[in-house]
């Protein structure tokens, strides 16, 4: 579900830079269509990040986050072979996975 | 891939004071009641009631009592941004031990706008964007060592034309 | 002896005033540039660009092909350095195309997908996701990125596009007498806070050709240079331009060969 999202991970330092953009609209419910109806809120309400199985970031967002949101954070270690994944859920039941292998 | 949403590494043991989540869990006792007993999804419950509260001082009042400046704490946005649905800000905090970072935008409807988790192995460094409604103060609270302090930048937004 | 210097006080306090805006216009600028800067790395145009490149590499449209042998001018599947020498004349095809009636060509011939459905329904609405050729359209831009800007206008179709585009730049029409040299003709001009380029002049030319397709912030989505051509014949309130349309084509090949030269820098990021 959703579309895919766009992991960078790059191993400096013996830290890994993660960047993550997520494609997603993040109506907060209060903008109106061209029609004059109020368009639903729907927005991602949390973020889990992963090295491997070990979570290194979670997150719980409100809808004035932007759309297609960025995040980006630095955890220890990280080695190549290694995987960063993220997961969201949204208010409307809709979550996605995506990882990568860092190289 | 991961299907499965899980939430059972959250939070981390240091958000266990018991002060913290009686407080929390107090203003949702009810709702608590009727969900099982999963530690990360009882606080994120909590934190929703946060997340609904109007005002600044409602949202500091219910992440924490006792909130501290600190110059220890730095924001990072762009003097003025071109347009507020977009308003890149990084928050790096130099306080030991620091656990969650809260951004929180003085004049957006629901103030509180992300809260992030910080476990032991992650640098207390967050890049994100939000939305700011208008130019206002953006708020950075952060837990450390199970104290709570904030710094504070003012942001300005500005309309764009029609033109690009 | 009282009331002079009250004079002089009053001279000097609308003098300020005056001067004010220019001032603030300038350090706003650079502000803005500062705002862009920040997010230049992480543009969330790569959501459109990485839904391009998946549409470009799978099988799609009633006969199940990839895009993989449509031909941007550099050879079948080309796609590095493509956009930069986009618009060309299409022998196949029997006119001048720039990329996006070049991509609905091949969806169409390769893909059979309908022409009508590609360019009517050419851009996503707000919230809405990508459509396929956005995505296509900012994968491949981004393919040329840093690459010189080298319309062939050495081609007698290319430059008879040209001229044509040249001509309906500057044509006045429409309810209020309009024109693209309207707003595009005079240099340091704006709307309210978005800075107009001047298309006639060289410089100008390469900042605005050079950074479309862009991440358009107040619409959260990749814009393409035939939604910029859409979007201000709808400004300038002209009957509604069709996408792909020769007068599409050729104000894009006016505006493209004007930069030549330029460096490519595509996906832009604004406001």
């Amino acid at each position: 579900m959703g579309s895919p999202m766009k992991i960078r991970a790059a191993i400096k330092d013996g830290r890994t830079e993660v960047k993550v953009l997520i494609s997603h609209p993040m109506e907060t419910g209060l903008r109106k269509d061209s029609e004059g109806k109020a368009v639903p809120a729907h927005y991602i309400t949390e973020v889990v990040a992963r090295h491997n199985e070990r979570v290194v970031l979670s997150a719980i967002w409100g809808p004035a986050v932007s759309q297609n949101p960025f995040v980006q954070f630095q955890f220890a270690g990280g080695a190549p072979g290694d995987t960063v994944s993220v997961a969201w859920k949204d208010n409307q039941g809709d979550t996605r996975s995506d990882q990568l292998t860092l190289a | 891939m991961k299907s499965d949403f899980d939430l059972s590494a959250w939070p981390p043991p240091s958000l266990f004071s018991r002060r913290h989540f009686l407080r929390l869990g107090a203003r949702l006792a009810g709702a608590l009641a009727l969900l099982p007993w999963v530690p990360g999804a009882a606080w994120a419950a909590a934190l929703e009631a946060v997340f609904k509260e109007r005002t600044v001082a409602d949202v500091l009042k219910g992440l924490g009592d006792d909130i501290q400046s600190s110059d220890q704490i730095t924001i990072v946005t762009p003097e003025i941004a071109e347009n507020g649905a977009v308003v890149p800000v990084t928050v790096k905090s130099a306080l030991p031990s620091t656990t969650e970072i809260y951004l929180v935008v003085e004049k957006n409807p629901n103030p509180l706008a992300a809260a992030f988790i910080i476990p032991d192995q992650t640098e207390p460094s967050i890049s994100a964007r939000v939305k700011v409604a208008q130019s206002s103060n953006l708020i950075a609270v952060v837990k450390a060592d199970g104290k709570l302090y904030s710094a504070t930048r003012e942001t300005k937004v500005t309309l764009g034309g029609c033109g690009g | 002896m009282n009331t002079i210097p009250r004079v002089v006080l009053r001279l000097a306090s609308v003098l300020i005033l005056a001067s004010t805006p220019a001032l603030t216009f300038a350090a706003e600028e650079n502000l803005f540039d500062e705002y862009r800067q920040m997010m230049a790395d992480d543009n969330p145009a790569q959501l459109a660009e990485m839904q391009g490149e998946e549409y470009w590499k799978t099988a799609g449209g009633p006969k199940k092909q990839t895009l993989q042998g449509c031909d941007l001018g550099l050879g079948p599947g080309k796609t590095q350095g493509a956009y930069a020498v986009l618009p060309r004349f299409f022998a196949d095809a029997g006119r001048v195309m720039d990329l996006e009636t070049r991509l609905i060509w091949c969806m169409t011939t390769i893909q059979g997908r309908d022409p009508a459905e590609l360019s009517g329904k050419a851009f996503s609405k707000q919230g809405q996701p990508t459509t396929d050729l956005e995505g296509l359209t900012t994968w491949i831009a981004g393919q040329s990125r840093d690459r010189v800007l080298a319309v062939p206008v050495d081609q007698p179709q290319v430059r008879a596009a040209f001229e044509e585009g040249k001509r309906l730049f500057f044509y006045r029409a429409g309810p209020y007498d309009f024109s693209c040299a309207s707003c595009h003709s005079q240099s340091g001009k704006r709307i309210r806070l978005t800075s107009l380029p001047n298309l006639t002049t060289h410089d100008g030319a390469v900042s605005a050709y050079t950074t479309w397709p862009t991440y358009r912030v107040s619409q959260g989505a990749a814009r393409t240079m035939q939604w910029r051509m859409v979007d201000c014949a709808r400004q300038q309130r002209l009957p509604e331009l069709i996408v792909g349309s020769p007068v599409t084509v050729s104000l894009l090949t006016y505006l493209a060969a004007s930069a030549n030269g330029g460096k490519m820098a595509a996906p832009g990021l604004k406001r």
